[in-house]
């Protein structure tokens, strides 16, 4: 077997398909975001780095961010304790458990565009259910105090089923015998949930964190579709500012400085997460 | 016995957190015009099929269903051949840095699309694959490889190593290997990811807003985003049309919640 370089054969296909089709074009795209490039007039420059000096005054850049940051952190946390007590209720026994999973996939796996299209219908200033539900006649997405929320309420809705079934998995792996000796041991339910359910939930707990992190930071078609970015630009996302930079002015190389952040911010959050993580484990 | 009645209200409370909205789409879909532009009445007084069959006959939706099936079909095909070959070196195989090519290969999965959109509309526009079904295949294939190998190896590392000595024993090259004992063995991986790419194939628009200009190359959620309107949003419309498409995903989700499952736990448990 060794020197047998054929097993390398079966990996290659893949290499080669992600270096051509993700790391070229990461490559491309940092040598975009050092030029001045509109694609209407044909005009292309180099520029050092001049389209991240424009982009650390530009102000709009810095709404898009923030924006980006609630979202993800108001989601994320949303969906993370949500998720758990849905977890936790589906781990309990009862009648027609397969039925009740699949109810909960659903939100997660219709496409996200129908479910944009489905909560703008519900949030219909006008003829929409919510306001009538409600009783408020509320402009949920033409008021820049609720769109960015809407957008968020949305995301949770679509997202929870998706955490719920990962920490139920992780549930159903806790060994009974801990919670058998516990309750020997006379410890109430409250104490159980805290010493055995939670750290035993902690290391799937993290990939679910860092993976919705990571997802809802890119946030592109979900508030796209919801709201557009608008009202003004105050539900604007970093991928939305970066796509109509691209492909409604065609700013080639600005919009490419402002896709490159995204990556930047996604890497950063990474290896920021790999950190805390590796601390914890000791 | 009220510890029972307070689970199964809990439950119901979740069960309708998730199916109301779902429910007013459907409601949505069945109101005729008129209905819609007021509320109350909630449910339907004239229940109507119209919008579907405006849906069906005057727009270009079932084409849109068309294009995206086979943007659909072609991309898991191709993501799971290519990943299943990786994936086989990966669990089976002892390649050194096998855990390196792994974290490679799920760090790619992390990447944000936009951050690579603006080169791969350069290069894609430069090949003339732009508004082609072709565009879209070789892009979904590339950016679903990552969940395919992730989730495969998983469930290939599972396969019985005496299964592989005993094949080996019997002359069979790694390619027989892999395809009558990794295979047939892993097939509940195999179900597990087909249906994962499915879904993220059938759902994904940013790539597809990007890369179809016309008819010709738009899929379903790009069709259902740009629905064309006279003056207002056609709201029944709309809705009917969003039915139309998840259905079929609602129908998967109902028959394979299982490998769904299994699928999304063993891409998500780290190496």
């Amino acid at each position: 077997m060794i020197g047998d370089n054929r097993k390398y054969w079966y990996i290659a296909p893949a290499l080669i398909v992600l270096a051509l089709v993700t790391i070229y074009p990461l490559v491309h795209v940092v040598s975009l975001s050092l030029h001045r490039k509109l694609l209407i007039f044909d005009i292309s420059r180099f520029v050092g780095l001049e389209n991240f000096r424009f982009m650390a005054g530009d102000s709009r850049f810095w709404t898009a961010f923030w924006n980006t940051v609630y979202f993800t952190v108001v989601s994320v946390g949303l969906e993370i304790v949500l998720g758990l007590a849905i977890a936790l209720l589906l781990n309990q026994t009862f009648r027609g458990r397969g039925m009740m999973r699949a109810i909960v996939l659903l939100p997660w796996a219709i496409p996200t565009v129908v479910s944009a299209k489905m909560w703008e219908w519900i949030y219909n200033a006008d003829y929409g259910v919510l306001n009538y539900a409600l009783g408020t006649e509320i402009n949920w997405l033409g008021s820049p105090l609720w769109a960015l929320n809407a957008a968020v309420l949305m995301d949770v809705w679509k997202t929870t089923p998706f955490v719920a079934i990962l920490l139920l998995a992780a549930l159903q792996d806790v060994p009974q015998d801990l919670y058998r000796a516990a309750r020997v041991d006379g410890a109430g339910s409250a104490k159980m949930f805290q010493r055995i359910t939670l750290p035993m939930l902690m290391p799937m707990i993290w990939v679910v964190i860092i993976f919705r992190t990571l997802d809802a930071f890119r946030v592109f078609d979900a508030v796209y579709v919801l709201t557009g970015g608008g009202p003004a630009g105050t539900s604007e996302t970093l991928s939305i500012y970066a796509y109509n930079l691209l492909f409604q002015t065609l700013q080639f190389g600005y919009g490419s400085a402002v896709a490159l952040s995204v990556f930047i911010c996604v890497a950063l959050l990474t290896l920021f997460f790999l950190r805390a993580l590796r601390r914890s484990e000791w | 016995m009220v510890r029972q009645l307070r689970l199964y209200a809990l439950l119901a409370a979740v069960a309708l957190f998730c199916l109301l909205p779902l429910t007013w789409l459907l409601i949505t879909s069945v109101k005729p015009e008129a209905e819609l532009a007021s509320l109350p009445p909630i449910l339907p007084l004239n229940p109507t099929s119209i919008h579907y069959w405006t849906v069906i006959y005057e727009s270009t939706l079932l084409r849109a269903l068309l294009n995206s099936l086979l943007v659909a079909v072609f991309t898991t095909v191709f993501s799971l051949c290519v990943g299943a070959l990786a994936a086989f070196a990966l669990a089976k195989l002892r390649l050194p840095g096998a855990g390196l090519y792994l974290a490679a290969i799920l760090s790619i999965s992390m990447f944000p699309p936009i951050a690579t959109i603006s080169p791969l509309y350069i290069v894609v526009n430069a090949l003339g694959l732009r508004d082609t079904i072709l565009a879209l295949v070789g892009l979904y294939s590339t950016f679903s490889l990552p969940l395919s190998v992730w989730i495969l190896t998983s469930f290939f590392k599972a396969v019985p190593e005496e299964l592989i000595r005993a094949a080996r024993v019997d002359g069979c090259s790694n390619l027989q290997i892999l395809s009558k004992v990794v295979l047939p063995v892993g097939m509940p991986g195999l179900a597990a990811t087909f249906i994962l790419v499915f879904i993220f194939s059938w759902n994904e628009f940013l790539l597809a807003l990007t890369f179809s200009v016309t008819e010709a190359s738009r899929t379903v959620p790009v069709a259902i985003a740009l629905f064309p309107g006279l003056h207002e949003i056609p709201w029944g419309e709309i809705s009917a049309a969003s039915m139309i498409v998840s259905v079929p995903i609602a129908l998967l989700v109902f028959v394979f919640q299982k490998r769904i499952v299994a699928g999304l736990t063993a891409g998500s448990v780290k190496g």
